[in-house]
Order: C-alpha cells, then sequence, then structure tokens
C-alpha cells in the first residue's frame, strides 16, 4: 500500500508546474493583469479548442500536419537508415559517399525552402521533402556511428561461431547498433516537427501551421497559442511512443 | 586413471612464424598435438600464448609455416574448432538460451538446455547475460563452445578474470566435460597451477619460441593434493621465471 501512494505521488509531482502555471496564467488573465490581446487565458484556450474540435476543423487540420510529417519521416528515415546501413557495413561504399554526405549535411535543410518552393510549389512534395532532408542527417548519422561501434570482440565471437553475412547482421551487428539508431530516431522526431511546422507556416493551405497563420490575420489569439500547445503536445506524443520502442527492445539494457 | 594413449595427430604446426609491425611474435614453432590430448600453454603476457591460439583457430594467419588439421592445411577460419575467450563475449542482447544455441537450426533449443544442465546453469536460462556473475557467464560460454561437439576446444585464458574459488569449479568442470568426450583441448593461462589441474601436457612459451615442454603425468580427476602436483608447478614456475635465453632444441625433464 505505500508503495502504490509513493508510486501515486510520483506520478502526481511532474504535473504540479505545469498545473500552477496554468492557474496563475488564468488568475492573471481573469484580472486583467495580462491583455487578451497579448494573451489569451487558459479557458479561452479551451474554448477555442472545443469550437474547432465541434465544426471538425481541428482534427483535419491535425491529421493533414500528421499525415506530412509522417509521409515525410518514413521516407527521410528510411533513406537515412539504409545508407548508414550500407556505409557502416562496406568501407569502399563509405570511402565513396561519406565526404558528400558530410557537405550536404552542413547545410541547414531550412535554408532550401526558397528553392524547395520553385520546384515543387506550394503543395505537399515541398513540404514531405523539406521533413524528409530533415530526419535522413540524424538517421543516417546515429545508423552509421551505432554499426561501426559495435564491439569488433563480439562480431569476432560471431565469425568463429560460424556466423557470417546476414545471419551476422542480424545476431550480432544490428541488436548493437539499435540503441545508437534509436537515438537518430528520437532526435529526428524532434527536426521532424521542427521542419513541419516551418514549413506549413510559410506556405500552406491546411494544417496547424496553416491553422495559426490564418487565425494571426484574424487576430484570433486563442487559436494561435492553441497551434502552438498542439505542438507541444504531439512533439511529447511521439517521444513517449519512441521511449516506448526503446524501453521494449533495449530491454536487456536496464 | 586415465592414461595417455594418443594414436593420431590432430594439429601439426609446422615452421609457424607470425609478427606484428616488426616485432616477432612467434618464431618458427613446431608442435603436435594429439587426438583427444589436452594440452596447456603457459608463459609470461605478452610472449605470444594467445596468438599461438588464434593462430590455430584461423582467426589470424600465420606469416610463414603452416598448420595442419587432421592432416590438411588449415586455410581461413578453423571449422572443428570452438572457442573460449577470457572476457566471455556473450550477445547482451539474447538470453541465456539464445546464445548458447547461436548459430544452430534444429532442435537447438533442446539442446541448448541439456547444454546448460551440463555446466548447472538450467535454471538460468531466461536470464539476460548481464544478470550472471563472472563465473557463470563463462560457464554459458563454455556451453556454447560444447553444443557444437567441436573436435577441437580453445581455451584462450578463459579463468583469468574469475577470483580463485571460481576458478578452482570451473576448472574441475572443464576437467570432467573433457573425460566425458574427450575432445582435443588447448587452453592458455597464465596460471601455471591451473595448467597443471587440467592439462596432459604443458608447453611454455618464451621469446617466440617453446621452452619447455613437459608431459603431466598424474591421474584424474586432478587434485591440488596430489603426491606431485606441486612439484609440477614448482618445476614449471621456477622455468617461467628464470631470465635470459633460451634454447630451442632444450627440452627439459623433471624428476619428481
Amino acid at each position: 500500500m505505500k508503495t502504490f501512494i509513493k508510486e501515486a505521488v510520483k506520478s502526481i509531482i511532474p504535473w504540479i508546474l505545469p498545473f500552477l502555471l496554468l492557474l496563475v496564467w488564468q488568475i492573471l488573465s481573469f484580472d486583467g493583469i495580462i491583455s487578451s490581446r497579448i494573451l489569451p487565458s487558459p479557458l479561452a484556450v479551451l474554448k477555442a479548442f472545443l469550437t474547432l474540435s465541434m465544426t471538425g476543423e481541428l482534427f483535419d487540420h491535425v491529421s493533414i500536419s500528421l499525415e506530412r510529417a509522417l509521409t515525410g519521416f518514413l521516407i527521410g528515415g528510411s533513406i537515412g537508415f539504409l545508407l548508414g546501413l550500407f556505409n557502416g557495413v562496406f568501407k569502399w561504399l563509405e570511402l565513396f559517399t561519406d565526404t558528400s554526405i558530410q557537405m550536404l549535411r552542413n547545410i541547414p535543410h531550412l535554408a532550401l525552402i526558397p528553392l524547395v518552393i520553385l520546384w515543387f510549389g506550394i503543395g505537399e512534395t515541398s513540404k514531405i521533402f523539406l521533413v524528409a532532408l530533415g530526419v535522413l542527417f540524424p538517421v543516417y548519422i546515429n545508423t552509421y556511428h551505432g554499426i561501426r561501434s559495435v564491439d569488433k570482440r563480439l562480431i569476432e565471437m560471431g565469425k568463429a561461431y560460424g556466423l557470417k553475412g546476414v545471419s551476422l547482421f542480424l545476431a550480432v551487428i544490428f541488436p548493437g547498433a539499435l540503441s545508437s539508431i534509436l537515438v537518430g530516431v528520437r532526435f529526428s522526431l524532434g527536426v521532424m516537427w521542427l521542419t513541419l511546422i516551418v514549413a506549413e507556416t510559410i506556405s500552406a493551405h491546411s494544417g496547424i501551421g496553416y491553422m495559426a497563420m490564418n487565425a494571426r490575420e484574424f487576430l484570433q489569439m486563442d487559436i494561435i497559442v492553441l497551434s502552438i500547445l498542439l505542438y507541444a503536445l504531439l512533439g511529447k506524443l511521439s517521444d513517449v511512443i519512441a521511449r516506448f520502442f526503446e524501453r521494449k527492445w533495449l530491454k536487456w539494457n536496464t | 586413471m586415465v592414461k595417455n594413449h594418443f594414436h593420431e595427430t590432430s594439429i601439426q604446426l609446422r615452421n609457424v612464424g607470425k609478427g606484428y609491425e616488426n616485432r616477432m611474435v612467434l618464431d618458427n614453432i613446431c608442435l603436435d598435438i594429439k587426438k583427444g590430448e589436452f594440452l596447456a600453454i603457459v608463459g609470461k603476457s605478452g610472449c605470444g600464448k594467445s596468438t599461438l591460439l588464434r593462430l590455430i583457430s584461423g582467426l589470424e594467419s600465420c606469416d610463414s609455416g603452416l598448420i595442419l588439421m587432421n592432416g590438411k592445411e588449415l586455410n581461413g577460419l578453423n571449422k572443428q574448432a570452438r572457442i573460449m575467450f577470457q572476457d566471455g563475449r556473450l550477445l547482451p542482447w539474447r538470453k541465456i538460451l539464445d546464445n548458447v544455441g547461436l548459430g544452430l537450426q534444429g532442435d537447438w533449443k533442446q539442446k541448448s538446455i541439456e547444454a546448460l544442465d551440463k555446466v548447472g546453469l538450467k535454471d538460468r536460462i531466461n536470464d539476460w547475460p548481464a544478470k550472471l556473475s563472472g563465473g557463470q557467464k563463462q560457464r554459458v560460454a563454455l556451453a556454447r563452445a560444447l553444443i557444437h561437439q567441436p573436435e577441437l576446444l580453445l581455451l584462450d585464458e578463459p579463468l583469468g578474470a574469475l577470483d580463485a574459488l571460481t576458478r578452482i569449479e570451473m576448472q574441475d568442470l572443464i576437467e570432467k566435460l573433457w573425460l566425458e568426450k574427450k575432445y582435443t583441448s588447448i587452453l592458455v593461462t597464465h596460471d601455471v597451477e591451473e595448467a597443471v589441474a587440467v592439462a596432459d601436457r604443458v608447453i611454455m612459451i618464451e621469446d617466440g619460441k617453446i621452452a619447455l615442454d613437459q608431459i603431466i603425468d598424474l591421474p584424474r580427476p586432478r587434485q591440488r593434493s596430489q603426491k606431485g602436483f606441486t612439484s609440477y608447478v614448482d618445476t614449471i614456475l621456477k622455468r617461467i621465471m628464470r631470465p635470459g635465453g633460451t634454447d630451442i632444441h632444450l627440452v627439459e625433464k623433471v624428476r619428481l
């Protein structure tokens, strides 16, 4: 019973500070100390959330943003993973491609926005392209380093026990690199949301970023703040999911 | 009472040499190991005893000379051999059972359980390697090596990192399992007592050459209290600690 209470208290503690902040924010707004032109009250944001949910507008925007994020992530992540994999395993390929990749990596992908708009217009392709590009490098670097830093002694043991090629990869190299690969995935999830916010803010007809920019024109403060909170929520959610898989797949490490 | 009756030669080394960056580690080594023989290789650290074992395992290749396994020249990995490393080298992301079954197909699960039973770890099959003590890890590594029923078992200082009591337990286990199957075994160790406790024959490497080749004529299972045990240990130890040159043709005889 005591441990149960302890656990319950432990799970409440992280939420005390956010709750207090909300409370202070609400009180200050209510007293008019914070003008609603600067910052809407939490209740106003909640109201905006409910209204937009009822009309279905919110769901549309969130789902289109989510779709862009995931599509870009899957494309960029797959390319980054495969590049990291092959460069990690085959030395001659690394020699051939690594210098080029390092040069590309050092260009901030958001600097390509003007070019991307000229190439793809402001349609879906440009946003997915930017997300994919942003996600690619963190996944690449961590996959590559993960594979390169697999314990050489374990690889030697695997070979001495008759493993080679695919069986050696599946039994030793991939599991050995997995924790590093997952670090890359978690990092790239952050890049994914960041890129999407910027891309949607600059040019879009739908999505959370568009919702915020559209609200700006009509001075709908509550919707702007709601958009920001939505990004925070989605970012936290993807991190929780990534952590879940990390715990599941790296169970041996705890 | 087990006497040494060897008829066939398992491994032959002919003028084997190996060096790293201008430093000669092994120089013109000639050695015959009989089928079923338990050989121990001793010597100071860095004398090349581990290198010799790695050459026989095929993990490294010799610079000169050749190694014959059952009369055939060894080229690449020695498929008849299984090696056990000092640092265990269990895969941390595989449970004990899956570690032992590494590289096996078919009814490997049943075989793994039997192999683990033999080393006394049947009840730990579902644990992660990180949960095991150093001695238990080496037991798993031993089970993993023996499940393949190798013709040749190579032991690269497998007990070097263990405490004294666990080491004696493991030596007894290694001897017991060897007595059951009589596979050819080569143990590299810096512990002379350990060499005398398990081996039929002890060779010592010094300056890249075999400086001592000593048959251990003691009944099995070996016991430290056996008559003659300490005198073997003393003789070999004295020879190792003696400074100065060696003569490859000098094979010392020990009188009890």
